[in-house]
Order: C-alpha cells, then sequence, then structure tokens
C-alpha cells in the first residue's frame, strides 16, 4: 500500500510538471504581449520595451520556464503583473469559496443524479424512466450560463428564495451548487441507470432473490454497491469538467473564487495569476483522481493496490 | 419443520405437485410457448431429474417453481404448482419471499457470478439466516461456520472472512449450497450445479449434495443436460423436448429399456467411457507438429514502477508430436495449460522452446513471419458464438482466411465458400445469413469450415464440441472424423471430457499444473490409467448406467504443490517421463512407487 502511495505520488507530480511545461508554452506563444497590456495603449514603445526587460520576456524560453520552475519549487507562483500582489496570495484568498462551492456541487450532483438513475433504471422503459431520461437530457445540453440565469430569476427574482448572488450563508450555495451540479448529474444519472440495469441482470440478482430478500434490500444492498463501481472512476475524471463550469459560474453568480480570477486574468493577459490558476486546478483533478482510485479498493475487494 | 418431512418419503403425500404447467415468453412474433403441459409429482427425500438438451425448457421449470421467471418476458400461462398444500401460482412476491430458501432453496449452474463480489462468505449467508428468522444477529456467525463446516468447506472460519474471488468454483458452488440449506428446505433445486465445474470437483460436488440429502431428508429436483449426472443422482427421470414430456420413468427403467425413440437417441449419442471402437493402428507416418521443450510463462507485476514480482507457469518444457491423419488429445482440468499450449502452436502467445509445424521452425517468427505457417495450422474454439463476427455474414467470415492470405478474390471466393459449406454438412444458401440466425451446432460447422478455407494439415479443436449438446456433439465429432479420413487432417484435440477423447484420439497426454504426467496409446492411457492423477480424472467421470457405482476417486498422494505461480528466480520441479510399454510413459516418482 505505502509502495503503491509513493508510485502513485511520484507520478502525480511528474504530470504536474508535464502540465507546467505545456502551459508555459502555449502562453509564450500567445500573440497578445503582456508588456503592452501592462503599458497602456498610449505608452511609447520605449517604455512598453522597458516593462518587457523588467519582466524578463526577452529571455529565451527555457530560461523564462527555468526560472518559473525553480521558483514554484519554492512555493514562489510570481507576481500578478496587474495587480500588486503575490498570485499565490491571490489564489489563497479565493480558494476556500471555490473548493467548498465544488465540493457542495459534487454532493449535489451525486444526489440528483444516482437517485435518478436508480429509479430509471426500476422503472426501465415505463414513463418515469422516459421522462427521467428527457430530464437528463435537457440537464447534459443545456449550457450552464442559461441554467444558471433561468434558476436565479426564477428562485432569486421572482420568488425570492435564496439570495441573488455573493458568498456567505448555506442559501448562498443552493443555486451556484445546483447550477454547476446538474450537468454531471445529467452524466451520472445515465451511467448509472445502465450500469444498474446491467447488474440487475446478473445472476447475483437471482440468487439474492432466490434467498428470499425483499426488493428493497437487493436494491441496496446488492445491486446498488456493485452499479456504482464504473462511475467512483468517474468522479475523479470529473472535476476537470467542474474547473470549466466553475468559471461560468462564478461570474453569473458573482462568486468570489478562483473561477472570477482566472477570468480576469485571462481578459487581461496576466501570465503568472493564469499559471498559477491551471497549477492549482491541474493539482485538484490530479488529486481527485489519486483518491478515486485509493477509494476503489475500498468499496471493490477483488481490487488490489499494486 | 412440516409433517411431509417426516413422512420420510414413503410415496403418500408429494412434497411438490406440478399439473399442466405451461410457460409462455414474450417475442417479437407474439407469445411463444416454451414449456408446454408438465406434470410431475416430487416426493420427500428423492431426486427428481429433468433431462433435456439446450432449449428443452428444464431451467424454465425451476424458475417457474421458484417465482423467478423473468418478468415481464416470461409469465406462467397455465397449471398448478402446488407446496404442499399451498398453491404457487399467482403467489404475490411479499407471499413468495416466505417460500424461497426457507421451503424451496436453489443452487445454479454459474458459481462464479451466482454470488456478490463485494460482500464477504459470511455476510451472504447470514443475510439469508436473518431474512427468514433463523437465527438472531449474534447467533448468525455461529450457525454461518456451522453451515460452511455441513458443507464440508476446508478451514471454514477463514472463508468467511473471504471474498468470492477468493475461492474456487467449487468452493463457491460450495457455499451456494451452504447458503441454499440455511433455512434446511424441504426441496432443493439443483440447476446445472456441476456443468461450469471440473470432473473431479463435479464428483464432490454430487457426492456432498447426495450425503446432505439424505441428513435432511431434502427432496431434490435435478436440471441437467448430463445422462452421467442423472444416472448418478436420480430415483426417476423426467425428459423434456421443446417443453414437453418426452418420457417419464424410473431411471432404471429409462435406461435399460427406454420407451420413446427420443430417449433412446439421446441415451444413444452420450459418450460412454470404454465403449469407443478401436482406431485404426498408424502406421509410422511424417510428423506434421513436432513440439520441444515448449514452455509458456506469463509475468505477475507489481510493487514500485511495475517489476515482476512472480511468474505463472503455464506451460513447463512440453514436448509431443503430432504425425499425420492422427488425433492427440490434450486432457486435464482447468488452468493445467493444455488450452496455453493450443494458442503457442499458433504463435497467439509468447512461448519459449522450439515447435516445427511441417517442417518449419516457428520459434522468434513475427506476426508476418507467422503467416505462411498458418497456413497449415488452424484453430477451432469452444465458443462458435463467440469467436465469430456478429456483424459479418457468415460467408464472408469463412473465406477472410482466404483474402487475408491473398490465396483467392472476387468470384473465386464465393465459389470456394460454397465448397466449404458442402464440406461441413451445411446449406450454400445460409452463406448470407449473419451468425444469430444459426443454431450452436450449426456454428460450429461454420467455425470449422473457416478452419478449412486454407486447407490446413493440422487443426488445433480447444474444447470445439464442448458447449453443445450431446446429439449434436455425436454429429460434429463425426464430422470431423470424417474430414480426417478424408482430408488426412490431423488434430490437436484439447478437451476436459474423458468420454469424447477416448471417441476421437489416437495418442493422449494428460496434464496437470502445466507439465505432463502421463502419456501413449488411448487404449494404455485411458484402460490403464499409471498415473494418480489420471487415474482421478477417469473415476470422477459418471458413468451413464445407474446399475454400475463409481468407484470412490483415489487421492493424489505427495502432491507438494497445486498452483503454478512461482515467485522469480523459482521454478516448479520437472517431471520426467519414464517409459513403461511401447509409447507409454508416465511421471517417474509414479512409476517408482506403482
Amino acid at each position: 500500500m505505502t509502495s503503491y502511495l509513493i508510485r502513485r505520488l511520484f507520478e502525480s507530480a511528474l504530470i504536474l510538471l508535464g502540465i507546467t511545461f505545456v502551459t508555459f508554452i502555449l502562453l509564450y506563444l500567445l500573440p497578445a504581449d503582456p508588456a503592452r497590456q501592462i503599458a497602456g495603449r498610449s505608452a511609447t514603445a520605449e517604455t512598453v520595451a522597458n516593462i518587457r526587460d523588467q519582466l524578463g520576456l526577452n529571455d529565451p524560453l527555457f530560461v523564462q520556464y527555468w526560472r518559473y520552475l525553480t521558483g514554484l519549487l519554492q512555493g514562489d507562483m510570481g507576481r500578478s503583473y496587474l495587480q500588486r500582489a503575490e498570485v499565490s496570495s491571490l489564489i489563497a484568498a479565493r480558494l476556500p469559496a471555490s473548493l467548498m462551492l465544488m465540493v457542495s456541487a459534487i454532493v449535489t450532483e451525486l444526489i440528483i443524479g444516482l437517485t435518478i438513475g436508480v429509479v430509471a433504471a426500476l422503472r426501465r422503459n415505463r414513463p418515469a424512466d422516459h421522462g427521467l431520461m428527457i430530464f437528463s437530457f435537457v440537464a447534459i445540453s443545456a449550457p450552464q450560463f442559461v441554467i444558471g440565469i433561468l434558476l436565479l430569476y426564477v428562485f432569486a427574482v421572482q420568488l425570492g428564495w435564496f439570495p441573488i448572488g455573493g458568498y456567505g450563508t448555506p442559501a448562498h450555495f443552493v443555486l451556484p451548487s445546483i447550477t454547476l451540479g446538474l450537468l454531471g448529474a445529467g452524466w451520472y444519472s445515465r451511467m448509472m441507470r445502465s450500469s444498474m440495469i446491467e447488474v440487475l441482470n446478473q445472476d447475483l440478482v437471482r440468487t439474492a432473490r432466490a434467498k428470499g430478500l425483499s426488493k428493497m434490500r437487493i436494491v441496496t444492498r446488492h445491486v446498488m454497491p456493485n452499479a456504482i463501481l464504473p462511475i467512483i472512476a468517474m468522479i475523479g475524471i470529473d472535476i476537470g469538467l467542474f474547473m470549466s463550469g466553475i468559471v461560468v459560474v462564478e461570474s453569473v453568480f458573482g462568486w468570489p473564487g478562483i473561477g472570477q480570477l482566472a477570468w480576469q486574468a485571462i481578459q487581461r493577459v496576466d501570465i503568472p495569476v493564469i499559471m498559477g490558476v491551471t497549477m492549482v486546478s491541474a493539482t485538484a483533478i490530479v488529486i481527485g483522481n489519486l483518491l478515486a482510485d485509493l477509494v476503489a479498493p475500498l468499496i471493490d475487494p477483488r481490487i488490489k493496490t499494486k | 419443520m412440516s409433517d411431509a418431512l417426516n413422512n420420510g418419503g414413503g410415496g403418500d403425500r408429494p412434497l411438490l405437485t406440478v399439473r399442466d404447467l405451461k410457460v409462455q415468453v414474450a417475442t417479437q412474433a407474439g407469445a411463444k410457448t416454451v414449456l408446454d403441459g408438465l406434470s410431475f409429482d416430487l416426493v420427500s427425500g428423492e431426486t427428481l431429474a429433468l433431462a433435456g438438451e439446450s432449449g428443452s425448457g428444464k431451467s424454465m421449470t425451476a424458475l417457474a417453481i421458484m417465482g423467478l421467471l423473468p418478468k415481464p418476458m416470461a409469465r406462467i400461462a397455465g397449471g398448478t404448482i402446488k407446496l404442499g398444500a399451498d398453491e404457487l401460482t399467482g403467489l404475490d412476491e411479499r407471499g413468495y419471499r416466505k417460500i424461497r430458501s426457507a421451503r424451496i432453496a436453489m443452487i445454479f449452474q454459474e458459481p462464479m457470478t451466482s454470488l456478490n463480489p463485494l460482500m464477504t462468505v459470511e455476510r451472504q449467508l447470514s443475510e439469508v439466516l436473518l431474512e427468514h428468522d433463523i437465527c438472531d444477529r449474534s447467533e448468525a456467525p455461529n450457525r454461518a461456520l456451522k453451515l460452511l463446516q455441513d458443507v464440508r468447506l476446508t478451514e471454514p472460519e477463514r472463508r468467511l472472512k473471504q471474498y468470492p474471488h477468493e475461492l474456487s468454483g467449487g468452493m463457491r458452488q460450495r457455499v451456494m449450497i451452504a447458503i441454499a440449506l440455511a433455512c434446511d428446505p424441504e426441496i432443493l433445486i439443483a440447476d446445472e450445479p456441476t456443468t461450469a465445474l471440473d470432473v473431479t470437483v463435479q464428483a464432490e460436488i454430487l457426492d456432498l449434495i447426495r450425503t446432505l440429502q439424505s441428513q435432511h431428508g431434502t427432496a431434490v429436483l435435478m436440471i441437467t443436460h448430463d445422462m452421467g449426472v442423472v444416472a448418478e443422482m436420480a430415483d426417476r427421470v423426467i425428459i423434456l423436448r421443446e417443453g414437453k414430456q418426452v418420457e417419464a420413468a424410473p431411471v432404471h427403467d429409462l435406461f435399460s429399456a427406454p420407451r420413446t425413440d427420443y430417449a433412446r437417441t439421446l441415451l444413444a449419442a452420450v459418450p460412454r467411457l470404454g465403449t469407443a471402437p478401436a482406431r485404426p493402428v498408424s502406421e509410422s507416418r511424417n510428423k506434421i507438429v513436432e513440439v520441444d521443450d515448449l514452455s509458456v510463462r506469463f509475468d505477475i507485476t507489481g510493487g514500485f514502477l511495475g517489476r515482476t514480482v512472480a511468474r505463472v507457469h503455464a506451460v513447463e518444457s512440453v514436448s509431443f508430436h503430432i504425425r499425420e491423419k492422427e488425433t492427440l488429445a490434450l486432457v486435464g482440468e482447468s488452468g493445467c495449460g493444455k488450452s496455453t499450449i493450443g494458442k503457442a502452436l499458433l504463435g497467439l502467445v509468447p512461448w519459449d522452446g522450439s515447435v516445427r509445424v511441417n517442417g518449419v521452425q516457428t520459434l522468434g517468427r513475427s506476426r508476418a513471419a507467422m503467416r505462411p505457417v498458418l497456413r497449415d495450422i488452424q484453430m477451432v474454439f469452444q465458443d462458435p458464438g463467440a469467436s465469430m463476427d456478429a456483424r459479418m455474414t457468415v460467408g464472408e467470415q469463412v473465406v477472410e482466411p482466404m483474402r487475408v492470405h491473398g490465396l483467392a478474390k472476387g468470384s473465386e471466393l464465393d465459389d470456394r465458400a460454397e465448397w466449404l459449406f458442402k464440406r461441413v454438412g451445411l446449406s450454400p444458401d445460409m452463406l448470407s445469413r449473419f451468425p444469430h440466425e444459426f443454431s450452436g451446432g450449426q456454428r460450429q460447422r461454420v467455425c470449422i469450415a473457416r478452419a478449412l478455407s486454407l486447407s490446413p494439415k493440422v487443426i488445433v479443436a480447444d474444447e470445439s464440441v464442448s458447449a453443445l449438446d450431446v446429439s449434436v456433439q455425436a454429429q460434429v465429432l463425426d464430422l470431423l472424423q470424417e474430414l480426417q479420413e478424408e482430408d488426412g487432417l490431423s488434430y490437436l484435440f484439447i478437451s476436459h471430457d474423458m468420454a469424447v477423447i477416448e471417441q476421437v484420439a489416437d495418442r493422449v497426454m494428460v496434464m496437470r499444473l502445466g507439465q505432463v504426467v502421463e502419456e501413449g496409446p488411448r487404449d494404455a492411457v485411458l484402460r490403464d490409467p499409471q498415473h494418480a492423477y489420471t487415474k482421478r480424472l477417469i473415476s470422477a467421470v459418471p458413468i451413464p448406467d445407474p446399475t454400475r457405482t463409481r468407484p470412490p476417486m483415489p487421492d493424489i498422494a505427495g502432491v507438494e504443490n497445486t498452483s503454478p505461480i512461482f515467485s522469480v528466480g523459482q521454478s516448479p520441479v520437472r517431471i520426467k517421463l519414464t517409459e513403461l510399454k511401447q509409447g507409454h510413459r508416465v511421471a517417474r516418482s509414479e512409476a517408482a512407487s506403482l
């Protein structure tokens, strides 16, 4: 187990290293000039050149990359070009809000998705199943900003049940969590449905019925644990999906998280901040996958961590 | 317990009464009757066998009695099922739950998939005990342990904490039996309980069912396709065919004087060990396959950076040859390496040693370089359905090897396909059909036609008739024989079934844990076996004759290990063979002790 964990952490570090390299090159190739952004439109070419020089943007790519990497290894993510602050402190100030939103959205999507999947599988090919599958189809296809604005309009503006935006109380979490979790709920409901149907047709269910067990017990003790196995691996991968959703949802609901930070940084070519946010998201995805792989053997005794 | 049990099967009130049972299955063409007018009684302590080939409706009967017919596709369309005085047809789910396991229990064919992989054996046992209020939660572990001891599972305390994947097939079937007997039911339905098991394990499980039955006075409804199992287990037999009862008789009457033609044909098709006619003596013809020191090992990786931590020695230093027009049979239990040898001959697994096919050394050949060799050696697999492409017509599949080898094109291919189909006894009209439109036996003929398309000299037949009904099996064996006589084919015939092997083999090789323990001419090995393992295999085969009882299986003495897995750097002790008589060779230690 320990050697497995060490190996996985080592692999994770390699993946993150690869991500820093790819992101760095992509941003370097960007046609926009960050020095021009900093100096402003009216600045002279000389000022721009000075800024370029100060930021070290004239150095060769690998020198810049090496500088960034050594800084990163010492916990220094650089300074924002436009805000007078360290990138790490900018992110640290906003990360808790985003993480809390993400956890609450994951819980939301699992509750909605798995429930719909189980119910649809047990009522398969009947009206309830068809209705739920149409719902999941809509959840998958509707753009998140549309859902977000729709929910805001109905439940915050018209009904006034939830605050219109901002961050603070539990009530603030409801609409953003649903907006962010609905897409995943759509996917999970479909996956859970087909996984449940597959398990329902397996011999072990026939054995459970031959034992004289109640339907409730067969479904909760025999079918659901087996059906959920393929879903666990998905949750780890899913965090990547969240990262893209979080940018949209945070700006719709005015949520002070790293999604907003990223959005502002991209608009203004604030490269150190973009790099920082990318690294944080990548780390979240890698940790998510690692957790999913560590949890799987706890549920499925056939999987050995080796 | 009910009064019926105490009657001790005196022939009075039956436990189970089935009258005019009719089961229908919904198909696209409307309701199809899969079971029609079945009637029988089951009295306490007896074993009634429902025997028949696939599609005879025998499993449907079991599911109908248990109320487990797959809804909504199948339903009871008529008749009555009475358990004592209680009518079971039309009973709701709540009522049926009190019957299942408590009064009628069932064990299934596939012990691999019938248990829940995520639950320990203990939980799966205590679940049924608690459901039927046999005991309370604190007592359940002791009860479960007692049940495992009853089914004679080794190390029962440890087994309780294990998961199904940690147990062998035979152990899992013992757990299934323990679950079934947990509530001391009046009736045990056993649906092909040993079909998926090795023959020696089958013998043990059948013994166990018999012993437990006599201890508990349980009535057993035994569902099987195997007339050997019928003869060994049943008091009375009902033969089913396409949903209808063909013959019902006490087991001795059925085997000594079957009254119907179908029963006669069915019994005639059953291969019986020790009855096969002599094979023509093969004069010394050329060796078409020569295998020397063949080993196949699979690495098990693990640890940091995925090093090899252990190896499966699937095949360990095996040597043999096959002559022209000769059939060499490879026999052994699952995991003994017999199929791996077949795959190695075609280069489908990496191997070491020396293999010559038609004089050509195949070691170290790339995929492309193997191609010319594959013209001489082809393979027919166990499951004809799974070894064909469901989305390609059979005509295309049959000539695909010729296309791949660039041997023919255009109308030539069509002609060849027609010729091949006629050769294996199929009508050329069927060439444009898809695999699902054929029966199991026809599909295997298609696979044989595909193997023949390159006009090979050798065919590796890997359990090629094992999945077929006996009557179909006999026809396919005849076809293989005919092809051998007319085209001079050689076969490497891989099978676990001793009776089938006796029908086809010139020589027999017995394998255990990747090594050959005995080999020689068919009659020498099968009728005068020298190695304890061969003796055990042969004595485990159920005899399709109720007047003869199977002798007890000898134990294998001096067996140090039962696994072909070794850590890196270690190897199994190589078995050396000693020649006893001409061509009959046996593992040395055995030869010395005998």
